[in-house]
C-alpha cells in the first residue's frame, strides 16, 4: 500500500512521450516554491476551496467532533477537534471540502496506468512517478516499478534525490529515466530553502550516474535563489562532471502559480524573494550550460 | 470547362469552380455540396505540370488560394425562422476532404495535400470549410503538418478517420470503391462522394425524448402534448422501467420523424427536382431518375442525435441518486428541475458532483451511453425511405445543440433550463474531468461504425501547445483515438473568451485543464487572481 495524492493522465512535461504521473504522498524537503504543498506530508490532509464552498452548512451539521464552524471567510476547522475523520469531503455536495491523500494497492494504480495503454503506444510515453519523494515509499515503489516492467511501461521517477544510496540504487535497476531535480549547490542556500542541505543529493546523483542510469536533471530557476551566475556556473560545472554521457538538463522556470493550493491547506504562501527568472536569465542559464557541453532546455 | 475535360492544374481547378458554382445556385447554398477529395483529384495534374516545368509550386499555391476566396465569396444566403435559430451562419458547409484514401485503399497524401493546409494556415476564411483525414497508413509529417494549423485556433482543419468511415459506409451497403472514394460532406456525415445522396432529414433532440418521457407526453416548455403517457416515473420502482418507458417514447417520436421526412422527401422529388447536380452524381442519367428521386446510385436519409452526454447523464442521475442509494425521490428530483433548480442549488452541486457522468472512462455512466447509442440504431437504422433504401444513424448536432437547449427546460443531470445540450457525442460540458485520454476511451466504446458519423469537440488550451513536442503529442492522442476506432475529433483551442466565460461559469468549464512549467491544474480549481493570470497569460501567448 502507499499514500498518493493525485494521478495525472495525459503528462507531456515529465518524460517521453504522453504519459500518467502518479503522485506519492510525503517529502523529506520543504521547498519554498513547491507547486504540490499537499505532498509534502505524509499523512492525510484536509483541503478546502473556498471558491467551490456555497455556504450551505452540510459540512458543520454532519461533524461528529463539531469542529467546523461557517464564517464569512467560509468554512474553518478547529484543528484541536478535527479527527480527520473526512466525513465532511464526503458530504460537501461542491467537494470545496477533499481530503489529500488515499490508500492504493499496487494492483489498484496498475489497473488505471493500464487503461493509458493505446496512448503510451502511440507515443511511446509511459508512467511517471512522481511526488512528494517517491523514495519515501520506496518498498511499494520497487514492486510498482516492477509491475510496470513486466507489461513493458517506460518507467521514469521524479526524485529529489534525498534518500539512502542504496535504495536509490535499487530503484535505479527498474527505473528507464530519472527526473532528478538539482536546487542549489550551496548547501546552506540548499537548507535555507528546503530545510535541508545538499550533500546527500549531490552525492547520489554521483552515485546514479556512475551506475550508468540514464539521467533528465532539473533545475527550477528562480530568480533570487538559484538563477544568479554564479551558482549557475557551479551547477554546471557540477553536472559537466558526471559519469556518462546520457545527462540532459531541463530548466523550469519558476511561476508563482501554486499559491492558491497553499491556501487549500489553510496555509500562507510566502514568496518572500522569490521571483520569475527574465529571459535573459535563462539565456545566461542556457550559454553557461553549453560552454560546458551541456544541452540546457527550457521546460520539462 | 466544364464541357471539356481539364487538360491543366488550373482548368481542373476551373472545372471544379463551376460545378461547384453550378450546384450552390441550383439547390440552397447550405446544403454542404463537397468538391470531394480536392487533393487527390489536382494530384495528377499538379504533377505533371511540375515534371514539365509549366507549373510552380508558388503558382499552384497561388491557383488554390484563388478558389478558396471564390468559395468564401460565395455564402450562403441568410436563413430565417427556426432555422436561423437552429444554425445561425452563413457558412454552406462546403468541406474540403485534404489526405485520406485512395480508392484503391493506398496512402491519399501528396505534396498537394501539403499546399492545401498551408493555404487554409494563411487565409483562415470562413468557408471553405476542411478537414484531416488520418488513416493508419498517413504519414505522421502530414498528421504534425495539421496539427501545426489546428493550434492556430481557427477551428480548422477537424480530424477523420478514414479507417473507420470507410467501414461505416460498407456497412450500409456500398462498394469498397466507393466508399474509398468517399468522405465527410458538412459537419461529420459520411458519404460516396458523388455517388450518393445523403440527406440531413432533421435533427434529433434526444434530451427532449427523455423530458417528455419524464412528464408523461408533456412538453414542460409549451405545456403541449408532445409525445405518449409512458406512465409516471414517479411510481417506476427501478430503472428498467424508467429506460423502457424512453425507449417507448424513442419508437413513437422516430417513427412520427420518418414519416414527416419521407413526405418533404416526397415533395423535393416532384416540385425541386435538381436537374445540374443529377448530371454530375451517378447513376442519375443512367437510371433516368433525378437526384431527389432515387437517381444517384445510394440514397441514404440520415436522423441525427444530438445531445448523447446529457441524457446520458439524466439517466445516470436517476439511476444512482433515486434507484439504487435512494438519497433522493424522484418527486424530489423532478420537482427540483421544474423549478430550474432554483432555491435548489445544493441538490444540484450535489448532482454536479456526485454523480458518474460520460466522457470520463467510467463504465457506470458510458456503459448507459452506449445502450442509448444502441437504441438509437436500432430504432433509426433500416426504416425505409422513399426511395426504396433506408434511414440510418447520425451523431451529428451542427449547432443544434444550443437551439435545442434553448427549447429545453433544467434536466436532471443539473443543467439549467435553457443552457445549450451536449453537442454530436461529446461529453456534457464540464462534465469530463479526467482528461483527454478518458474522453477518447468513453467514445470508443460506442461502435462507431454503425453511425454515419460522431462528433467529438475537445477543448485545449495553447499552453499545452507549445512547443513542437506538444503538437506531436496532439498526433498521437489523435492516432490513439482513431486506433481505438473514433471517426472524428476537433479542437478548440481556448482562447481568452473562453477563459472568461469559464470565470463565470465554472460549472461548465469543469474540463480546463491549465499546464504550466510541470505543474497543472483545472482552471476551476483556481483562485480568482490566478486564474486572471492565466487568462492573462494567454492573452499573451503569441502564436
Amino acid at each position: 500500500m502507499a499514500v498518493i495524492f493525485d494521478v495525472k493522465p495525459y503528462s507531456i512535461n515529465d518524460g517521453p512521450g504522453i504519459r500518467i504521473t502518479i503522485f506519492l504522498k510525503g517529502c523529506p524537503l520543504s521547498c519554498a516554491w513547491c507547486h504540490n504543498p499537499e505532498g509534502m506530508s505524509p499523512h492525510l490532509q484536509k483541503l478546502y476551496s473556498k471558491t467551490k464552498c456555497i455556504g450551505c452548512s452540510t459540512c458543520v451539521e454532519n461533524c461528529p467532533q463539531q469542529a467546523l464552524r461557517l464564517t464569512p471567510d467560509g468554512i474553518v476547522t478547529d484543528t484541536d477537534l478535527c479527527k480527520l475523520c473526512g466525513i465532511c469531503a464526503t458530504v460537501c455536495p461542491t467537494k470545496a471540502i477533499e481530503m489529500s491523500g488515499r490508500q492504493v494497492t499496487v494492483e489498484e494504480i496498475m489497473q488505471v496506468i493500464r487503461r493509458e495503454t493505446v496512448t503510451m503506444d502511440h507515443s511511446q510515453g509511459g508512467v511517471t512517478i512522481s511526488g512528494g519523494e517517491p523514495m519515501m515509499q520506496s518498498d511499494f515503489l520497487i514492486v510498482l516499478l516492477d509491475a510496470c516492467g513486466r507489461e513493458g511501461i517506460h518507467r521514469a521517477v521524479d526524485t529529489t534525490g534525498l534518500s539512502k544510496p542504496e535504495t536509490l540504487l535499487e530503484v535505479a535497476k527498474r527505473t528507464d529515466l530519472f527526473l532528478y531535480d538539482l536546487k542549489h549547490m550551496d548547501s546552506k542556500r540548499h537548507k535555507q530553502f528546503t530545510g535541508v542541505g545538499n550533500e546527500r543529493i549531490l552525492s547520489n546523483l554521483q552515485v546514479l550516474a556512475d551506475s550508468g542510469a540514464n539521467i533528465n536533471i532539473r533545475i527550477p530557476l528562480i530568480k533570487g535563489v538559484n538563477a544568479d551566475e554564479a551558482n549557475l556556473l557551479h551547477t554546471a560545472q557540477f553536472v559537466a562532471s558526471l559519469a556518462g554521457t546520457k545527462k540532459l538538463v531541463s530548466l523550469l522556470p519558476y511561476h508563482n502559480i501554486a499559491a492558491h493550493k497553499y491556501s487549500k491547506l489553510g496555509q500562507q504562501f510566502d514568496g518572500g524573494e522569490m521571483q520569475e527568472p527574465p529571459a535573459e536569465d535563462l539565456e545566461m542559464a542556457q550559454r553557461i550550460f553549453a560552454q560546458h557541453g551541456l544541452i540546457a532546455a527550457v521546460g520539462g | 470547362m466544364p464541357a471539356n475535360a481539364p487538360r491543366t492544374f488550373r482548368e481542373a481547378i476551373q472545372m471544379y469552380w463551376f460545378v461547384h458554382l453550378g450546384t450552390i445556385t441550383e439547390l440552397n447554398g447550405w446544403d454542404a455540396m463537397n468538391p470531394g477529395h480536392f487533393d487527390q483529384h489536382l494530384t495528377p495534374f499538379y504533377e505533371r505540370e511540375i515534371a514539365a516545368g509549366t507549373l510552380t509550386r508558388e503558382a499552384a499555391k497561388e491557383l488554390i488560394c484563388c478558389f478558396w476566396i471564390k468559395v468564401n465569396n460565395q455564402p450562403a444566403p441568410p436563413k430565417v425562422g427556426i432555422t436561423a435559430r437552429e444554425s445561425g451562419t452563413y457558412n454552406d458547409f462546403t468541406n474540403i476532404n485534404i489526405g485520406g484514401i485512395k480508392a484503391d485503399g493506398s496512402d491519399g497524401v501528396s505534396e498537394v495535400s501539403y499546399i492545401l493546409l498551408e493555404v487554409v494556415e494563411e487565409l483562415h476564411v470562413l468557408q471553405p470549410g476542411n478537414s484531416v483525414h488520418i488513416s493508419a497508413k498517413t504519414p505522421v509529417r502530414f498528421l504534425n503538418a495539421a496539427c501545426r494549423v489546428i493550434r492556430q485556433g481557427h477551428g480548422y482543419p477537424s480530424v477523420f478517420n478514414p479507417d473507420v468511415y470507410v467501414m461505416e459506409m460498407v456497412g450500409m451497403g456500398k462498394s469498397i470503391t466507393d466508399a474509398r472514394e468517399g468522405g465527410c460532406s458538412g459537419c461529420i456525415e459520411v458519404g460516396a462522394f458523388g455517388k450518393e445522396a445523403f440527406l440531413l432529414t432533421g435533427y434529433l433532440n434526444v434530451p427532449k425524448v427523455f423530458e417528455v418521457t419524464l412528464n408523461r407526453g408533456i412538453d414542460p416548455v409549451t405545456g403541449k402534448l408532445a409525445g405518449m403517457d409512458c406512465g409516471d416515473p414517479r411510481e417506476f420502482t427501478d430503472f428498467e422501467q424508467l429506460y423502457q418507458a424512453f425507449l417507448k417514447q424513442l419508437e413513437f417520436i422516430v417513427d412520427q420523424k420518418v414519416r414527416v421526412s419521407n413526405y418533404i422527401d416526397r415533395m423535393f422529388a416532384k416540385y425541386a427536382p435538381a436537374p445540374f447536380l443529377s448530371v454530375v452524381i451517378d447513376d442519375c442519367i443512367k437510371k433516368g431518375r433525378d437526384y431527389y428521386n432515387g437517381g444517384p446510385r445510394y440514397n441514404t436519409n440520415y436522423i441525427q442525435c444530438t445531445g448523447l452526454g446529457t441524457v446520458t447523464d439524466s439517466m445516470t442521475t436517476l439511476k444512482k441518486h433515486v434507484f439504487e442509494e435512494k438519497t433522493h425521490s424522484m418527486d424530489e428530483i423532478l420537482a427540483a428541475v421544474a423549478k430550474d433548480f432554483k432555491g435548489e442549488e445544493k441538490l444540484r452541486q450535489f448532482i454536479l458532483n456526485r454523480t458518474p457522468f460520460f466522457g470520463n472512462d467510467d463504465e457506470y455512466a458510458d456503459s448507459i451511453a452506449l445502450r442509448v447509442y444502441e437504441d438509437l440504431y436500432k430504432t433509426i437504422d433500416g426504416k425505409p425511405n422513399t426511395k426504396g433504401e433506408s434511414f440510418h444513424l447520425n451523431m451529428l448536432s451542427t449547432t443544434c445543440h444550443i437551439y435545442f437547449g434553448k427549447v429545453m427546460g433544467a434536466t436532471p443531470n443539473g443543467r439549467l433550463a435553457g443552457k445549450s445540450i451536449s453537442d454530436g457525442t461529446s461529453p456534457s460540458h464540464g462534465s469530463d474531468t479526467h482528461g483527454p485520454t478518458a474522453v477518447i476511451r468513453s467514445l470508443s466504446k460506442l461502435d462507431q461504425t454503425k453511425s454515419g458519423g460522431t462528433l467529438l469537440n475537445l477543448r485545449f488550451l495553447p499552453s499545452l501547445l507549445k512547443r513542437d513536442e506538444d503538437i506531436m503529442r496532439l498526433g498521437q492522442l489523435i492516432r490513439s483515438y482513431f486506433t481505438l476506432g473514433g471517426h472524428h475529433v476537433q479542437f478548440n483551442i481556448v482562447d481568452t473568451a473562453t477563459l472568461m466565460m469559464a470565470q463565470q461559469h465554472p460549472e461548465e468549464y469543469k474540463d480546463l485543464l491549465v499546464r504550466m512549467a510541470g505543474y497543472s491544474d483545472y482552471f476551476n480549481d483556481m483562485n480568482g487572481d490566478l486564474q486572471q493570470e492565466v487568462i492573462d497569460r494567454t492573452q499573451n501567448e503569441a502564436f
